[in-house]
Order: structure tokens, then sequence, then C-alpha cells
């Protein structure tokens, strides 16, 4: 018996997200009611301090960029069944990756660095991740526990690196030299300046065509070559794999080391473009954010892009939200953004049901003649 | 109002027996699957009464809305004449409607006692409910006949006798009218008969006995009435002692089929695979294959005949190179292929061991997965399906309608999900995947499980033109049916050993089912001539 209806694509990728976003912007309204502010007043600063002039749109792409790159780096993993938590250790040791090489290959000209900081920043990345990946593949680990620890492992190992070793003699914080002038990503409104452009200074740089880039690759990986066929299969049923000749361990191994490569190209934006330098947790929690990602985006790329897009809004214009309303902090902000998470990620079937009734009611209502 | 009501309650009263259960006009649908179509069904107090049809015609839906398990969309109920609501398992029980599940609902653990007492404990303090059950049950096994023992833990006993176990608990909690689904499935010829006795025997006794089955001879010996289900609609209700097996089996398909497949001779060449004293083992070192060593030649159907989980299992996905092996060699034209040694699933498939699984959803597809997506599984690298590092959907594509249009699959849409299809159409999917490659040896498990009769019929026909094509066929397959028709030569296996080998044209089902329970095979052909 067939209990599970299939729904046509556009509902649940389409309506399904934006009744669940609907619901999580109506409860924060309720929230912004509650402490006595006017929730109409509230959407309208936070989609203007999003979208309403060009800087906003710089510093929400800006944002952007870090979240397509976490929220690919949870997607990968998630087609093989992983659920990688680890995305902020494997950010930050893949910084260290970038800093290391923008530092000591500073000879370099700049399109090579480009090259040599994105290779670091996969190898540190992917070698972080590769631990918990090897310790489920091999001897069954949860990823999980694994991956969270390694967190853990990260953020100590870095303060250590910057207090001990990373920071310049005289320096009092626990930062590394500034990279190179040269070695910097150009920010989008340097880039449109040489071309005669006139846009207005924000953070947003090269690495947002970078992460643009790493979507189509993404999307090709998985759903187009052998290898990413092979992932799905793991994720999707072991036990199938297994059967086909497809090694589960091999697999599991390889997304992971994949997913951490792509968390760690959040280091290209933040320390080569936007910083220039390793700051202490840099990675701010965009790697956690990244899981919201890419659940909300269905792990597709087009979703993730989607998700970050609004994850980047929720940011840039609660940042402006705080700032023009004394009384919403920047905690209320963050409430904002957890309760978006909570519906959009966490309880995402909660309509479901509802809506594959009302579907199936309207399909039958217009094929019923043919159905019966 | 109420002068009426206390009318209808005397006629019931005095008048004709009431039915133990009446169906009215039950209807139930799932989404857009019309599970049941206003079904009328009446089984009479005190008779066992069988409910046939196909995988999916409905039966186990309508038995789970008497359970109580999914509310009927319209219809009524009625027990023992009395219009019922039934909202659950407690509703059904308490109207002494019993169930025995397919796959038992048992604390593997627990004693036999403390499994029957589960949920009727009888206060927070054990001891009083224990002794009080244990009265009972003696009485009931007395009764009965059942022949169990209440100490013994239920993890230890034999598959027959945690059947028993679950009919004593249905009896325990006042069943009057017990439901079996498909309760042979997993058991023995002769655990089927001690089965069949049980049930003759709770008639006497004046319960009321309703049995789903799609296995026609057990409709034939075991029961009083019959009502044969099609495809959600209630087709047909006929007393067992007017009709035949071939009546029943034209209605549960709508037409005519051949139960027995036409096939010539044998023809056996040249070894193809030789298995030489191989052991398996699980995970936690429990031997499930012990010495097994037998060969498959090409051109021949060598069929593995056994009770489900009795080795056959292990011994076929360790051939498909999916479970290590603990001791002994496997040789595949003469070459050294025993699993482990840098041998996989993929190693062999290269080589031309086709493998079509027992367990269509657990191991031969992603049910998530498209057609075509499934089409590729565990061929994935063949270069056909490549275009550079890419793949080439497109030929994917082709190929996948290729094996579709060839293998009959419907509908023949590469892009529909696996899931949607039916399990028929599922299992020639994946046959087709298995077999148009022309692999010199194919390893085939339960081929025609959960299969609609008219796929049964096509899947054979292949299997046996396989086999005429020269190739080597190795059959598993719980069904003894599906064995003596289609294989040449007959392995038994039972308790992970081999038994015993039997030539087709000398096998029949009690001989079969002698060596299935662990008689060595020239014993088992003296007791039957004993029998004779």
């Amino acid at each position: 018996m067939n209990d599970t209806v299939q729904l046509p694509r556009w509902i649940d990728v389409g309506v399904l997200p934006v009744i669940n976003l609907l619901l999580a912007l109506a409860v924060s309204g309720l929230v912004v009611l509650a402490i006595g502010e006017s929730p109409s007043e509230v959407v309208e600063i936070l989609l203007y301090g999003a979208f309403g002039y060009e800087e906003a749109w710089g510093y929400t792409l800006y944002y952007t960029t870090n979240f397509i790159f976490t929220g690919l780096a949870f997607a990968v993993a998630f087609h093989c069944g992983l659920f990688n938590i680890g995305a902020e250790g494997q950010a930050y040791v893949g910084g260290l990756g970038v800093i290391l090489a923008a530092l000591y290959l500073d000879f370099l000209p700049f399109p090579i660095m480009m090259i040599v900081a994105i290779l670091a920043a996969t190898a540190f990345g992917a070698a972080w991740a590769y631990i918990p990946a090897y310790l489920q593949a091999r001897r069954g680990s949860h990823v999980v526990i694994t991956t969270i620890m390694f967190n853990f492992i990260a953020s100590s190992l870095m303060v250590y690196l910057l207090v001990n070793v990373l920071r310049p003699q005289g320096s009092m914080n626990p930062e590394s030299k500034q990279i190179a002038e040269h070695l910097r990503l150009p920010f989008i409104h340097d880039m449109a300046a040489s071309l005669g452009i006139e846009i207005a200074r924000s953070p947003l740089n090269l690495s947002f065509v970078y992460a643009l880039i790493c979507s189509v690759l993404v999307w090709l990986f998985i759903w187009h070559t052998r290898w990413g066929y092979a992932i799905r299969t793991v994720g999707a049923n072991a036990v199938a794999a297994t059967y086909a000749g497809i090694e589960p361990g091999r697999y599991i191994i390889m997304a992971m080391m994949i997913s951490g490569a792509l968390s760690s190209f959040m280091a290209l934006n933040e320390v080569m473009g936007v910083q220039h330098r390793l700051l202490i947790d840099f990675t701010a929690g965009y790697g956690f954010v990244g899981i919201a990602v890419a659940l909300m985006g269905r792990n597709h790329p087009f979703g993730i892009f989607l998700s970050a897009l609004l994850f980047g809004m929720l940011y840039q214009g609660g940042a402006e939200l705080s700032f023009e309303i004394p009384t919403i902090s920047n905690d209320m902000v963050v409430v904002i953004q957890g309760l978006v998470i909570l519906f959009t990620g966490a309880m995402e079937h909660m309509f479901r049901p509802r809506v594959t009734k009302i579907y199936m009611a309207w399909h039958l209502r217009r094929h019923g003649q043919e159905a019966a | 109002m109420s002068d009426t009501i206390h009318q209808m309650h005397g006629a019931g009263e005095t008048g004709a027996v009431q039915p133990a259960i009446e169906l009215r006009g039950i209807d139930k649908r799932f989404g857009a699957v019309h599970a049941n179509k206003s079904i009328d069904l009446r089984v009479e107090k005190g008779t066992i009464h069988g409910i046939v049809g196909e995988n999916g015609a409905g039966k186990s839906t309508l038995m789970s809305i008497l359970y109580g398990f999914y509310q009927a969309d319209g219809g009524t109920i009625h027990v023992d004449g009395k219009l019922c609501v039934i909202k659950g398992s407690e509703d059904a029980i308490a109207l002494g409607i019993g169930m025995v599940h397919q796959h038992f609902m048992l604390v593997e653990t627990f004693t036999v006692l403390e499994n029957v007492i589960l949920g009727v404990e009888g206060g927070a303090v054990l001891r009083a409910g224990v002794d009080r059950a244990r009265e009972e049950l003696k009485r009931l096994e007395r009764e009965y006949a059942l022949d169990v023992n209440p100490d013994a833990i239920v993890g230890e006993l034999s598959v027959g006798a945690q059947q028993r176990v679950e009919i004593l608990k249905a009896l325990y909690r006042g069943a009057e009218i017990l439901i079996l689904d498909e309760p042979t499935g997993v058991l023995t010829p002769q655990e089927a008969d001690h089965l069949f006795r049980i049930l003759e025997t709770l008639k006497e006794q004046g319960k009321t006995v309703v049995l789903i089955t799609h296995k026609l001879r057990e409709i034939m010996a075991a029961t009083d009435n019959v009502s044969v289900m099609r495809q959600g609609e209630m087709v047909a209700h006929r007393k067992t002692a007017e009709t035949s097996p071939e009546e029943i089996s034209e209605l549960m398909v709508g037409r005519k089929v051949l139960l027995h497949i036409e096939k010539g001779e044998a023809a056996p060449a040249a070894i193809v695979l030789e298995v030489d004293n191989l052991c398996v083992d699980t995970l936690q070192g429990v031997r499930k294959v012990k010495n097994a060593s037998f060969t498959v030649r090409a051109g021949e159907i060598v069929g593995i005949a056994g009770v489900s989980g009795n080795g056959q299992s292990e011994l076929l996905e360790a051939l498909g190179g999916i479970r290590p092996v603990t001791e002994g060699q496997v040789l595949f034209n003469g070459q050294d292929v025993t699993p482990g040694h840098g041998v996989d699933a993929a190693e062999l498939r290269h080589r031309g061991v086709a493998h079509v699984p027992e367990d269509r959803h657990r191991m031969a597809m992603v049910t998530g997965f498209s057609a075509k997506e499934a089409a590729i599984l565990g061929y994935e690298d063949d270069p056909a399906y490549q275009k550079g590092i890419f793949l080439n959907w497109h030929a994917i594509a082709d190929a996948t309608e290729h094996m579709m249009s060839e293998f009959d699959v419907r509908p023949n849409d590469p892009n529909l999900k696996a899931a949607n299809f039916s399990g028929g159409n599922q299992q020639k999917l994946v046959l087709a995947r298995e077999m148009m490659r022309d692999p010199e040896l194919l390893l085939v498990g339960q081929p025609t499980r959960g299969v609609d009769i008219g796929a049964i019929e096509f899947i054979h026909k292949r299997i046996v033109a396989m086999r005429d094509a020269g190739k080597a066929v190795l059959l598993v397959s719980v069904e003894l049916d599906e064995i003596m028709s289609l294989a040449d030569r007959i392995l038994v296996m039972c308790n992970g050993s081999i038994i015993g080998e039997v030539a087709a044209a000398d096998a029949n089902e009690r001989v079969l089912g002698l060596m299935m329970a662990g008689v060595a095979p020239n014993e088992a052909k003296s007791a039957e001539g004993h029998h004779v």
C-alpha cells in the first residue's frame, strides 16, 4: 500500500518552505509585539536594511557567501547519510591553511596565490574532516559526536597557534599578521570601479563568485558523476550500496573530505577577502547555520543559494534592526533567526500532511473521474 | 425509538445465529490508492474462513481495519450482530478479536509466560498475575494442544512454537475470533500441518478463525469458506468444498494462469560455479552456513530450498560478494573468487556474475531513486554510461527504456521514482538490469516474492530462457512450488547445512518438507515410503 503521496516539486520546494517561513515571521511578529514594537515597522526596517540600498546588498551577499559554502558542505555529507556538524572546525582549520599560504608564500603573484589558497584551504579542511570520516567509516564512531569534538579541538588548537605561533611580535592581539595587499581577494566594488562602474563599498568580494562556481560544481558532482551517484546510494541505502559493489566506507571518507573542503572555503571570504588576517573565532557560527541553510534548501545547490540569501538578509537586516530600534537588541535578532531556523529546518515537515491532504482533495476533484 | 432498538435486539437474540463478523460496504483510500472498495464480508461463527488475493489486493488493509489499525472511510462493522466502532486494537481485543501478525510481536528475551501477560499483568506487583496466568495457560494449552512450555525463553523456540505463543497470547486475552495473517510463510510444511490441526481444534471449541493467505493449497486444506479479493474488491465468496484451486486462482487474477511452467530437459555442460566447504559467520560469530559444497553447471538451474532463515540468505550473499566468507573456497570458471580476498560484488559483476538479491527494497534498489538511477545500480561505472567524467543520462535513460520494454515494466517511464512502481514491476526492472548483461552465472533469490501472479509467470519464463541459453542459474526460494517447477536439481538447506540433493524429477513436497525439517534424504524417502 502506498501510504505516502508524492507531492509535485513546486509544492515540495516552493510552497512548503514559504509557508514555514511565513509562520516563522508571524511568530517573530508576536515576539516583537510582546516587547511593544510594531511588527510591520520591524519588517520594513529588516527588508530595507537588507536590500534597500547598494551597500546593504553588498553586506547581504557577503553573508550569503559564507552560508553558501557551509550549506553546500553540509549538503554533500548529507547526501552520503552523514550529519556533518563540524563545519565550524573545518572552516577554522581551513583558515589556517589560507593564512599560512598567504603569509609564507607571499612572493607568489595573485592569480597563482588564489589557486594556492584554494588548494591550501581544501587540504586543511579536508584533512580535518578526514579523521572523523575515517573513524566513522572504519571504526563506526558516530560522525556527529566526533565532528562536535573536533570543533572543540580546532578551537583550542587555533587559540594556541594564534597566541603562541602566529601572533606577530609586539602585538597584544591573538591574531595573525596582515596579508600582503596584492594577495587579498579584490572587493566587488573595486572590481566594478576598475570597469568604470561606481558601487557602494562593502565587504563583498571575489569569493562570492567562487561560491556560485562551487554551487554548480557540487550540482554536477552529486547528480552527474558516478562518484556522486555512489555517494547518494550509500546515503540512501548502504546495504544496496554494498550489494552494488560500492564500498560505503570509501565514499563516506570522500563525502566528508569534500564537505570539509567546502566549509574551509568560507575562510577565503573571511580571511583572504575581508579581514585580511586570521582572527580568533572568525567562523562565528556560520558553520552551524549552514545546517539550517542546507536543510531549508533541500540539500540542493539552488535551494541552498536561496536559503543562504534569506539568512544573509536576516543577518544584514537584523544588524540594521538592532541599530535602528534600540529595544530590539542583537539578542532579539538572534531570536528571530532562531525562529526561522526552527520553523524551516527542525519543523519543516509540520505542514506536509495538511498540505498533502489539500493537494489530494484538489487533485481528486480535477482528476477524480479517471482515478476512480 | 427505544422500542425499535429493543425489538432489533430481540430479533438478534432469538433469530438465526448471528455471524461472528459482518462487514458492510467497507471503503478505504490511501491518497489516490483505493485499497478497499465497498467490501462486504460475512464470517460465520465457529468456522475457518479464508481470505485470498494477490499481494496488494487489500486483504491486509481490510483486516487492519477490523483490528483497529486503520479507520474505514465508510461502511459498518458488526461483531456478533452488534454494530461496533473499532478505534484501536484495545477495542478489538475487548470485542474478542485477536490477531496473529505475519511478523511476530514478541520479546525474544522474555519467557513464554512473560510474553503472554505483557500488557495484561493485572497490577503493579507481578507475582499474583503470574500465578493466575500460569494456571490459565496450562488450561489453554491442554484444551488446544498448543504444546508450549510456559517457562521457555521465546528467542530459543522454533518459529512454529513462537507462532503458537502468539496464538496463546490472543486466547489469553479472551479472543473468540482469531485473525491469522499469512501464518505459514515462515513454517515448514510439517509445522504448517501442526498449525492447521490447532486451528481445527479452535474451531471445535467454537472459536472463529480468519485465515489470510495467498497459498491456494492451504485454503483448500484448512478452510470452510473462502472469500477472494482482487484489486481492492471482494470478487467472490465460496464454500471451500464447492470450489477448486483453479477456480480460485482464476478469480484472484481475473484470468486463467499457468501454474506450471513449460520447460524442456536441461542440458548441463561445464561447471561454472564450484563451492567447496564454504562456511559463513555473522559479525557476531554465529555460523550461518556450515561446510556447504556444491556445483552449478552451465545450462542448469540449481534450486536451494529451505525454510527461511536456515542459511540460504547468507549463502547467496556470500556468493554475491557481499558477505565475507569464513572458510572454504568459491571457484567461478575455475578461478578463485572467494569473497574477501580482493573480490567484492563489483569484481564479481565484472567477471559475469549477476545477482538478484532476496530483498528487493533493502538491497536490490534504492527506492528513492528514479527508475533510470535504479537501472544502473552496480553498473554505474560501465563505460557506456559515461561521458568524460560525467554520467551520460541520455544513454542511461535509453538503456533503461530498453530494459523496460524488454521486461515489460509498466509504466515505461525511466524518470518515475522506483518506489512508485508495483512490486512486480520493480522486480522485473531488477531482473532486467541483471539478466540483460548476459551474465554467465545468475544468482537469484526469491525472484517472485511480493509479485503478482501474472508477473510470476513472466519471471519464471525468463529464468528458464536463461538456462536454455546455456547459463548457470542458482535459485534460492522458500516457495516449494517455485523450486519444484523451475529447478533441475534441488539442494535442501537446514540449519546452515546442505542436507541433501534431490533431482527435480524425484522431488515432491513431502520429501522436501522432511528434508527442510532436518531429516536426511534417505530417511526422508523411507519415511515417505511408510506413509504410502
